[in-house]
């Protein structure tokens, strides 16, 4: 019985995955890689969520980083009216206002397809961050508002830091995501999100409410990116336009598309190379004695030949590449008796 | 074929003088059908006849110009297409309409109408788990009533096209429809799939009622209650195989053709 229950399963990866990331923080990592690892954590939520939407339901956004700026606004917004809300308090709020963002982007979504929809969120993703400017005594305008970085509780000791905390609170926010989409993506709702996005006809003669469905599946990708948002604002501890422009929402699309479209363990893989790829390639460059104006473009370069290898070399994303090698190895290795891995991208949609 | 009394039987759908016009062709004109419990009718015609075209009408893909559709006594006119699986009514397509991302399996179990909770779903509650094993278990006994059991973990598009006709039947009656539709049930298919067909056809016809749009017209006349024959967009005549076969009309406007096609 408990065997076979997906929450004991599911739960019990959960619960390890963070107990291992939280003595990782605290023991492990220096200041510097806290401080890194939590911005992998934020984008991998967003992006976990980007995955659900364009990966398993097939609707593009270029327009997450947009809806970030929602979560992001929300929670200090909230900080400057009543700078003693709690923090989970904010996250909650930030979900909440973002899930509501997603629902109305969804409805005009699920009227839109393709091209049309990029479109629409390419405009939401360069019109959102006008925004504060023209209410500046709301938004604080182009300077932006400031976030105070959360305090750890006392009763973890003096000696912990608040880049301990707040990669805490990033890495099991992620971990809770992760969890939930996870269970998601599995379960009943997957598999019609799936059937939405490989063949609409089919899915309404199965008795799918297509359009609820690519609705709800925008709710919860901006639910996430609302976490995200929010957990952004703390991580810079100041919430301007600028650091919600279009290269965020870019960003996040080349993470899923980089990790592996449709695998939430991609939308991991692809945050981490967008965030330690520039840490690497610029001490690499730095160390190449370059004038400082080429020095500058080379992690950018790299950055792009990386995104084309990966493109290449895995057409499934670095996730799915990996996934086919282990299949491929087990397959050499010894009979499986499980069922073959679902393939982490979307083929070529019949009819 | 007529085990039953046909007649007699509930009528399950009932599509009166139904009209559907795109943008000025006309694709139905008054064309009307009765579909009764446990009875199986053919809609037979030429190409461009109309025959999916009014199927697309039931299913509420398009809708009629004038008309009437009502399903056990209640209109369909007014549902989304989503809807008529949740009451009972299942189609399966011409193009087959496989998710191949999907497992045969899956496929399957995807046919079943399901309302899993969100929060079920997210929380991965027990409730999720035993409804995924309860819809499981309903798929793959489809699948070995269909004989394609064997290829439940596969993925539609490494499997031969009678495979996956079987698969599609499989799918849609996890539906447990009242009326199946079917949508060319036997092209593309071998003559010993077509005589499965047939007999699978007969043994599913007591369950429920089924309608089929076919250019197979051996196969239509074998096992067929009422065939009703459809030419531009009008119905040209209707009644039992042995009548149609006599219908010079008929003959004239389809069979003929068929044959010269040949």
């Amino acid at each position: 019985m408990l065997r076979g229950s997906t929450l004991v399963r599911h739960g019990l990866v959960f619960l390890g995955l963070t107990v291992v990331l939280l003595l990782l923080t605290s023991f492990v990592f220096d200041a510097y890689t806290n401080y890194n690892v939590t911005e992998v954590a934020i984008l991998a939520i967003s992006a976990a969520g980007l995955t659900v939407l364009t990966g398993i339901n097939g609707q593009v956004s270029l327009g997450h980083g947009a809806l970030m700026m929602i979560g992001a606004y929300t929670t200090s917004v909230l900080l400057t009216w009543h700078p003693d809300l709690p923090l989970i308090l904010m996250l909650v709020a930030s979900i909440a206002t973002t899930g509501i963002a997603g629902a109305i982007v969804g409805i005009a979504g699920a009227r839109l397809r393709g091209p049309y929809l990029a479109g629409a969120t390419l405009a939401l993703a360069v019109a959102l961050p006008q925004v504060p400017s023209h209410f500046a005594s709301i938004f604080g305008g182009n300077q932006g508002l400031s976030v105070p970085t959360p305090t750890p509780p006392p009763f973890l000791g003096a000696n912990f830091t608040q880049e301990e905390w707040l990669a805490w609170i990033a890495l099991a926010a992620g971990v809770i995501t992760f969890f939930v989409l996870a269970n998601l993506v599995r379960g009943a709702t997957g598999r019609r999100f799936r059937m939405v996005r490989d063949n609409e006809v089919a899915a309404r003669l199965a008795g799918v409410d297509v359009a609820r469905t690519q609705i709800l599946a925008y709710v919860i990708s901006a639910a996430c990116a609302g976490l995200a948002g929010s957990l952004f604002a703390y991580w810079v501890t100041r919430t301007s336009p600028s650091g919600f422009t279009l290269n965020l929402s870019l960003s996040l699309l080349t993470a899923i598309v980089i990790g592996g479209l449709g695998s939430l363990v991609g939308a991991v893989v692809g945050s981490f190379i967008l965030v330690y790829l520039p840490v690497w390639t610029g001490g690499f460059a730095s160390s190449l004695n370059l004038s400082s104006n080429v020095a500058n473009n080379v992690p950018l370069a790299i950055y792009g030949i990386v995104l084309i290898v990966a493109i290449l070399v895995f057409p499934r994303g670095i996730a799915g590449g990996f996934a086919s090698i282990l299949r491929g190895a087990t397959r050499v290795l010894g009979p499986s008796r499980r069922s073959p891995a679902l393939p982490t991208a979307p083929e070529t949609p019949s009819q | 074929m007529s085990a039953q009394t046909p007649d007699e039987t509930p009528v399950v759908l009932e599509v009166t003088g139904i009209d559907v016009h795109f943008e000025g062709v006309i694709a139905l004109d008054g064309v009307s059908l009765t579909v009764r419990a446990n009875q199986i009718v053919g809609v037979i015609g030429p190409n461009g006849a109309g025959k999916t075209t009014l199927f697309n009408a039931v299913s509420r893909f398009v809708t009629p110009a004038a008309g009437t559709i009502t399903y056990h006594g209640h209109s369909l006119l007014d549902l989304p297409t989503w809807r008529l699986a949740h009451l009972g009514i299942a189609r399966t397509l011409q193009g087959l309409g496989l998710w191949p991302t999907l497992t045969v399996l899956e496929n399957v179990i995807a046919g079943a109408p399901s309302r899993t909770p969100l929060a079920a779903d997210m929380l991965a509650f027990p409730s999720a788990d035993r409804r995924t094993r309860t819809l499981r278990e309903e798929a793959m006994a489809n699948l070995v009533e269909l004989g394609v059991a064997d290829r439940a973990g596969a993925y539609p598009g490494a499997l031969p096209h009678g495979v996956q006709k079987r698969v599609i039947i499989a799918r849609a009656l996890m539906a447990r429809p009242s009326l199946l539709l079917l949508d060319e049930p036997a092209s593309g298919l071998s003559a010993t799939d077509v005589n499965q067909l047939i007999e699978l056809l007969g043994s599913l016809r007591s369950r429920m009622a089924i309608a089929l749009v076919e250019h197979h017209v051996d196969m239509v006349m074998a096992v067929s209650d009422t065939i009703t024959v459809l030419n531009l967009g009008q119905v040209i005549a209707s009644g039992p195989p042995e009548a149609i076969r006599a219908n010079s009309e008929v003959a004239n406007a389809y069979l003929g053709q068929t044959v010269a096609h040949a």
